[in-house]
């Protein structure tokens, strides 16, 4: 941009965990950036800020995406779920206890974004193979290496140890 | 930190290729930006205005037919992966598409936009050019079209005029007795290929090669026909000596740098053993179909 131009706000209409938010953002916004300093939702984390470590992952019209690497304007009019979108009040959701219960994190970091693929890969693919779990957190990086129990955490879900009336 | 741009969301491909005409220079489009935000973040690239085409579903389309199959810019590669059309008749861009970077990336990235970026080590472009597709380049007032090898120029540089854009992939139908593999190598899952190979061949009635190509991905600025390799194969039988031999042409044909990822001479090895790999899974596919 040119010396002295100053960047036009613009409008974003975005509902985000069943709320309807209206902001206005400059362009270069991106969408972690609105969910984390505009909406105050830290749960998504910011790491890499390069597409690389997933642990942004949002889902976006149901689809998992990096949100540090989509701009803001790019989801206007959009439904987002983050990881605070997942407890129903204080019962939390399926991924979630069975994450608790399998120890499937060591510092926390990957963990929102680990849970928002492992929800996108089961609202694709309720009955995942082991492989397809690992394919479907391919995406996620997690450097205390606990792949394993986080790959267990979410076969357990997929075999329906962690039942509730809407998942 | 990105710089601040204007951002301008047309409509339609005709208010976009207007708009591109009218910012000629300052403009760059954005589509799923899953490369464009990087270079952006990096400072490398710094447009005064943003002409985002990510919504305009009239280019979101995957076509087969008779005369091949057309892909609209616009279209994820999540949708190449999952397309059942795709699955049946181009098993190998699937193929592709399911290892290219995560799902997070392939659901909101696009194949107009990989290709746009020119990425000497993308995943789509020497899959594609394996299979002979042309581009179609869309400018206010007209289109050309072009081979698909043709595109490239250079590192990250295409042959798109400032107001051009690409708007379509079209792939001839591939013939019989054809078969194509693809591998690249990685160091994880994720990562961007450090080279990847790309074979295709079609054999005549006898089981021989009719015609072939291999295509080299990270091994040149851009991606690579190793024509030599591909000169050795037309008319041979499949045997060990050829692998060896179309292995060692490719290798000595291609121009790798060395970088952080990769040394020169390791890339040629990769070159040589994949290519080899790919041409004995490539030609056991033309034999099986």
């Amino acid at each position: 941009m040119k010396e002295g131009t100053m960047a036009e706000m613009h409008r974003l209409k975005i509902r985000v965990n069943g709320e309807d938010y209206e902001l206005y953002v400059k362009p270069k916004t991106l969408l972690v950036e609105v969910i984390r300093d505009h909406l105050g939702l830290t749960g998504t984390k910011r790491g890499c800020n390069s597409g690389a470590c997933g642990a942004c992952t949002v889902i976006l019209n149901g689809m998992a995406v990096k949100s540090c690497s989509v701009l803001a304007l790019q989801a206007d009019g959009a439904e987002v779920l983050t990881v605070e979108g997942l407890a129903k009040g204080s019962e939390l959701h399926p991924l979630q206890k069975a994450f608790l219960d399998h120890g499937a994190y060591q510092c926390g970091f990957c963990t929102s974004g680990m849970l928002m693929s492992a929800k996108a890969l089961l609202d694709e693919n309720p009955s995942p193979t082991k492989e397809e779990i690992k394919e479907g957190i391919h995406g996620n990086l997690c450097r205390c290496t606990g792949y394993n129990s986080i790959v267990r955490a979410i076969a357990a879900v997929a075999e329906g140890k962690y039942e509730e009336a809407e998942r | 930190m990105i710089k601040d741009f204007r951002y301008l969301r047309p409509q339609d491909l005709q208010e976009a290729l207007g708009m591109l005409t009218e910012h000629a220079g300052e403009a760059k489009v954005i589509c799923g930006g899953q490369s464009l935000l990087i270079l952006m973040r990096q400072g490398l690239v710094a447009p005064e205005y943003l002409i985002d085409i990510k919504h305009l579903e009239e280019l979101s389309y995957i076509r087969p037919n008779e005369d091949g199959l057309r892909i609209g810019a616009t279209t994820t590669h999540r949708a190449l992966e999952k397309s059942k059309e795709l699955a049946e008749r181009y098993p190998i861009i699937p193929e592709m598409e399911e290892t290219l970077a995560s799902i997070q990336t392939r659901n909101w990235g696009t194949i107009g936009g990989n290709l746009s970026h020119a990425d000497p080590a993308g995943d789509p472009a020497p899959v594609l050019i394996a299979l002979g597709a042309k581009v179609k380049l869309a400018k206010a007032d007209g289109t050309r079209e072009m081979a698909l090898e043709d595109f490239f120029l250079d590192y990250f540089e295409t042959a798109l005029e400032e107001d051009e854009l690409l708007v379509e992939i079209s792939v001839p139908p591939v013939p019989a007795r054809t078969g194509v593999a693809f591998e690249k190598f990685t160091i994880i899952g994720c990562d961007m290929g450090i080279v990847s190979a790309t074979v295709r061949v079609t054999l005549d009635e006898g089981g021989r090669a009719a015609e072939a190509r291999v295509v080299l991905g990270g091994a040149a600025p851009t991606p690579l026909r190793a024509k030599g390799a591909e000169e050795v194969l037309v008319g041979e039988d499949l045997r060990e000596e050829l692998l060896e031999e179309a292995g060692r042409k490719a290798s000595e044909e291609c121009e790798p740098i060395s970088d952080i990822h990769a040394s020169e001479g390791y890339r040629r090895e990769l070159v040589r053993v994949l290519t080899k790999r790919m041409l004995r899974k490539a030609w056991q596919r033309a034999a099986q179909g």
